[in-house]
């Protein structure tokens, strides 16, 4: 019984902190109707920045987060208003493209990185890396509770950012139609870069957080690819709501799964759900809700 | 049994009710226009015969067979073909080669498409066009194109929605004259248009609906003095 | 105008009969029939993927089953593998089958995601089935015939069959249908198209020839493993990349595109070292904001604006289901 709540416990926490990266993805998709398959490379980007300050400054990563956010923020910006948003003038037969512009993307964010770093695993050795706090008789890693509450605050000022401010609103008009946005004068194509600016920072802050749980390397990215895929698809897409539910979903599920299934078959279980929900439930699980 | 009838439909969006409870049949050889202000179900009329959208509840007959389980594309092999309101063009593909699409449906070969989609073409006045690559086409012409389309299917019923709407009155002209030939060609038809002076001239009947249900059904002239019409379109100071 | 086309596919041909003859080395002969592997990949990918528009990105699934149908006739019955060119189509096909009614639910983006999921889970799946695919340790097999020239002419014949039956199916009712499908699938429908029954038309020839492709790949390689032949990034993307590059919806373009591929990626790799897959990923960039429809096909808008320039007859010319 201990190792279930355990384990229902770490899934939780770490649910929290997939939620926050996924929804920059599901900002970007609301706005953008793309699908970013270089989210998870943000994130990887977002990790190397955290580490290098940890490594060369001896910064904490919670600090070196600060520092990780604005210069995600900037690539993202520059990433969206040189590349994807050149598309839009691009007449091309397949409008799969843009999903394709997304791998390239990803492979040279991938591919500096290994440039720069090399493949070597890494990872952040501080004080509190290997603590635990005992709850009853359960052992929880101290960065996974910093990590999520740090990630609930985040969410929670995205909340406050996307419904108090002016900013936050025609971020919102733009989600949900585009045209009529720019009809009441929001001037769509700046907004649409802010967001993809404010996703990529979003994916860096989630894998700062993780960064002292996760061994880090250059491919690490696609991991976070798939898995903010399948918290998005689970939630419905851009919700921030459904990330979070899907965040969690998704941490239970793994961490379930990775103490009761075997390893290999793990992946494939998620892999599964994803291409179900995508089939037969297309608004995520809170089109169950309405029904 | 008349030639096309549909009984009570009903067709709801969550909660709604954009058609209800909408009767009416066709003759053959017959133009039926179907008028309404904006958002009256107009369209939807259309979609639901086109089976674009399945129904909530009633039913559709056309010579005397039901046809409102069938899947969308069994409609158009029976012989009802349609256009789109906004306009439908396969972009990419030569003027040609769109009516050709629409020829296969009763032909295998390359050539007999081919020769039935030139016939078509000229029959629509866009024999001239014919190499000129659809998305370049400008919207008189598209609109064109749609009808030409869907006549390559062989329909016997022709659903045509605001065919006019976007042109001038000259284009507009010519649309009206086309239409009067396709109906001299033996083809039954249904059309929508918002435009009451289009579909005066043109019209053997005419049904006036708003939201979503019947409001007139007649001749013309006593369609356009009736009440409800005068109020739907005008507001509740005329009538 | 149609004889003259006749004529230059026939040259064509005969040079490609006479390649080995003048390249003799066995290095250049290798990367000629990689080219001609990923030639036969593209060629079957864009018959789906270009001319009736369904971005598959998990055409790996279909590769790795060929592969693997070849590869596992020797490992479990020592079976010669070349009986799986014959086997792994038909198996590809088949799984292709249930793939094509589940997956055309779904439209644009999503169908795409779906197969990039399917892919994976094949990976995944062969991967762990190790009693039956020996799981990551891969197959080996010894093949009996070293000579490249050998394998040159039989890969060749299989990209002959796959581009002739792809230009028979594009250019008949099936294609135009298939292209309707591409351009505007509620158009297609209202023309009384089954859109899903010629979206399955498309994908089963396609299953088919990747699976063969695998097949091949597995009797000429001599070793696979899963990671190998149901790679998202360096299959399943990559047969889109060929294509994208080459030209989309062209019969050319997936061959042009395999070539120059294969070509710039020997020479990244020889000359650039560890950067080579960094300049790989710029180049998609580059090729996706500036030929998005492909170098054969801008070529033919190239021309046409040169035509309409000298105001030459035939400049407004349609080139036949392309862009």
């Amino acid at each position: 019984m201990e190792l279930f709540g355990q384990t229902v416990i770490c899934g939780i926490l770490l649910g929290g902190m997939y939620a926050l990266i996924a929804i920059g993805m599901t900002l970007i998709m609301g706005v953008m109707k793309i699908i970013n398959l270089a989210h998870g490379a943000l994130v990887m980007v977002g990790m190397y920045v955290t580490y290098f300050c940890f490594q060369e400054f001896g910064i904490d990563p919670y600090f070196g987060m600060f520092l990780s956010m604005p210069v995600l923020f900037f690539i993202g910006c520059l990433i969206q208003k040189y590349m994807i948003n050149r598309l839009v003038e691009v007449e091309s037969i397949l409008p799969e493209n843009q999903v394709l512009l997304t791998v390239g993307i990803m492979l040279v964010l991938t591919e500096a990185a290994r440039l720069i770093f090399k493949s070597d695993y890494r990872s952040v050795a501080t004080g509190y890396s290997s603590s635990t706090v005992f709850l009853g008789g359960m052992s929880i890693s101290v960065p996974m509770v910093i990590g999520f509450f740090i990630a609930m605050v985040f969410t929670f000022l995205l909340h406050l950012f996307l419904t108090k401010t002016d900013l936050g609103k025609s971020i919102r008009a733009t989600s949900q139609d585009r045209d009529a946005a720019t009809y009441l004068g929001v001037n769509a194509s700046r907004i649409t870069m802010i967001t993809f600016g404010i996703g990529s920072a979003l994916a860096a802050t989630g894998g700062s957080l993780l960064l002292p749980l996760f061994y880090l390397w250059p491919d690490i990215g696609h991991l976070f690819t798939a898995k903010s895929f399948i918290i998005t698809i689970l939630g419905g897409m851009g919700s921030t709501m459904g990330a979070i539910i899907g965040g969690l979903i998704l941490g239970m599920a793994e961490s379930l799964g990775a103490t009761y299934i075997s390893m290999g078959y793990k992946d494939m279980v998620g892999l599964v759900i994803f291409l179900l929900v995508l089939l037969f439930l297309p608004g995520g699980f809170r089109s169950l809700a309405k029904r | 049994m008349s030639f096309f009838v549909a009984r009570k439909l009903v067709k709801r969006f969550g909660g709604l009710t954009a058609v209800s409870d909408l009767s009416f049949f066709l003759e053959k050889g017959e133009i039926l226009g179907v008028i309404g202000p904006n958002g009256s179900g107009k369209t939807t009329v259309f979609n639901l015969i086109s089976r674009f959208f399945p129904l909530t509840s009633g039913e559709i007959f056309f010579k005397g067979t039901r046809i409102d389980q069938l899947p969308a594309h069994k409609i158009c092999e029976l012989g009802i073909g349609r256009t789109f309101q906004v306009v439908k063009p396969l972009k990419r593909m030569s003027v040609i080669d769109n009516v050709m699409a629409g020829a296969f449906l009763r032909t295998n070969s390359i050539g007999r498409a081919r020769q039935k989609a030139e016939e078509i073409t000229d029959f629509c006045a866009l024999g001239q066009y014919k190499n000129v690559e659809a998305k370049s086409l400008p919207i008189a012409l598209r609109k064109r194109l749609e009808i030409a389309r869907s006549l390559a299917t062989e329909p016997e019923l022709l659903l045509l929605d605001e065919t006019c709407a976007g042109l001038n009155p000259r284009e507009s002209e010519g649309a009206i004259a086309l239409i009067r030939r396709i109906r001299d060609a033996g083809i039954t038809i249904i059309i929508v248009e918002h435009i009451m002076k289009v579909m005066m001239g043109i019209s053997d009947r005419i049904l006036a609906i708003n939201f979503g249900s019947q409001i007139a059904l007649g001749k013309p002239q006593e369609v356009a003095g009736h009440p409800e019409v005068i109020k739907a379109y005008l507001g509740d100071a005329h009538a | 105008m149609k004889n003259k086309s006749v004529l230059i596919n026939i040259a064509v041909l005969l040079a490609a009969l006479l390649v080995p003859v003048v390249i003799k080395a066995p290095y250049h002969l290798h990367i000629i029939i990689l080219i001609i592997i990923w030639s036969i990949i593209g060629t079957a990918w864009n018959l789906l993927g270009g001319y009736a528009g369904q971005v598959s990105f998990g055409h790996a699934a279909f590769f790795g089953l060929g592969a693997y149908s070849a590869g596992l006739l020797k490992f479990h019955f020592d079976i010669s593998p070349w009986w799986g060119v014959l086997l792994g189509p038909i198996i590809a096909t088949l799984v292709s089958l249930p793939i094509g009614l589940i997956c055309f639910r779904l439209r644009g983006p999503y169908f795409a995601l779906a197969m990039l999921s399917l892919g994976e889970i094949f990976r995944l799946l062969f991967t762990n089935l190790s009693n039956f695919t020996n799981g990551a340790r891969g197959v080996m097999i010894m093949p009996d015939i070293t000579s490249k020239m050998f394998y040159y002419y039989i890969s060749l014949f299989i990209l002959v069959l796959t581009l002739f039956t792809t230009y028979r199916i594009v250019n008949s009712k099936v294609g135009y249908y298939l292209v309707s499908i591409r351009e505007d699938q509620d158009a297609a429908t209202s023309l009384g198209i089954p859109t899903t029954l010629y979206k399955n038309l498309a994908l089963l020839p396609s299953a088919f020839f990747t699976g063969m492709a695998g097949a091949f790949y597995m009797n000429y390689v001599a070793f696979i493993d899963p990671n190998i032949v149901f790679n998202l990034s360096n299959v399943s993307v990559m047969v889109i990349l060929v294509v994208m590059l080459g030209g989309v919806a062209t019969t050319w373009g997936p061959t042009v595109g395999a070539a120059i591929y294969i070509f710039l990626g020997e020479l990244f790799r020889a000359t650039l070292g560890s950067a080579n897959v960094l300049v790989f990923g710029v180049l998609v960039c580059l090729i996706i904001l500036f030929l998005p429809n492909g170098i054969v096909g801008e070529m033919n808008t190239l021309k046409r604006l040169v035509r309409r320039k000298k105001g030459l007859p035939g400049g407004e010319r349609n080139e036949f289901l392309r862009g």
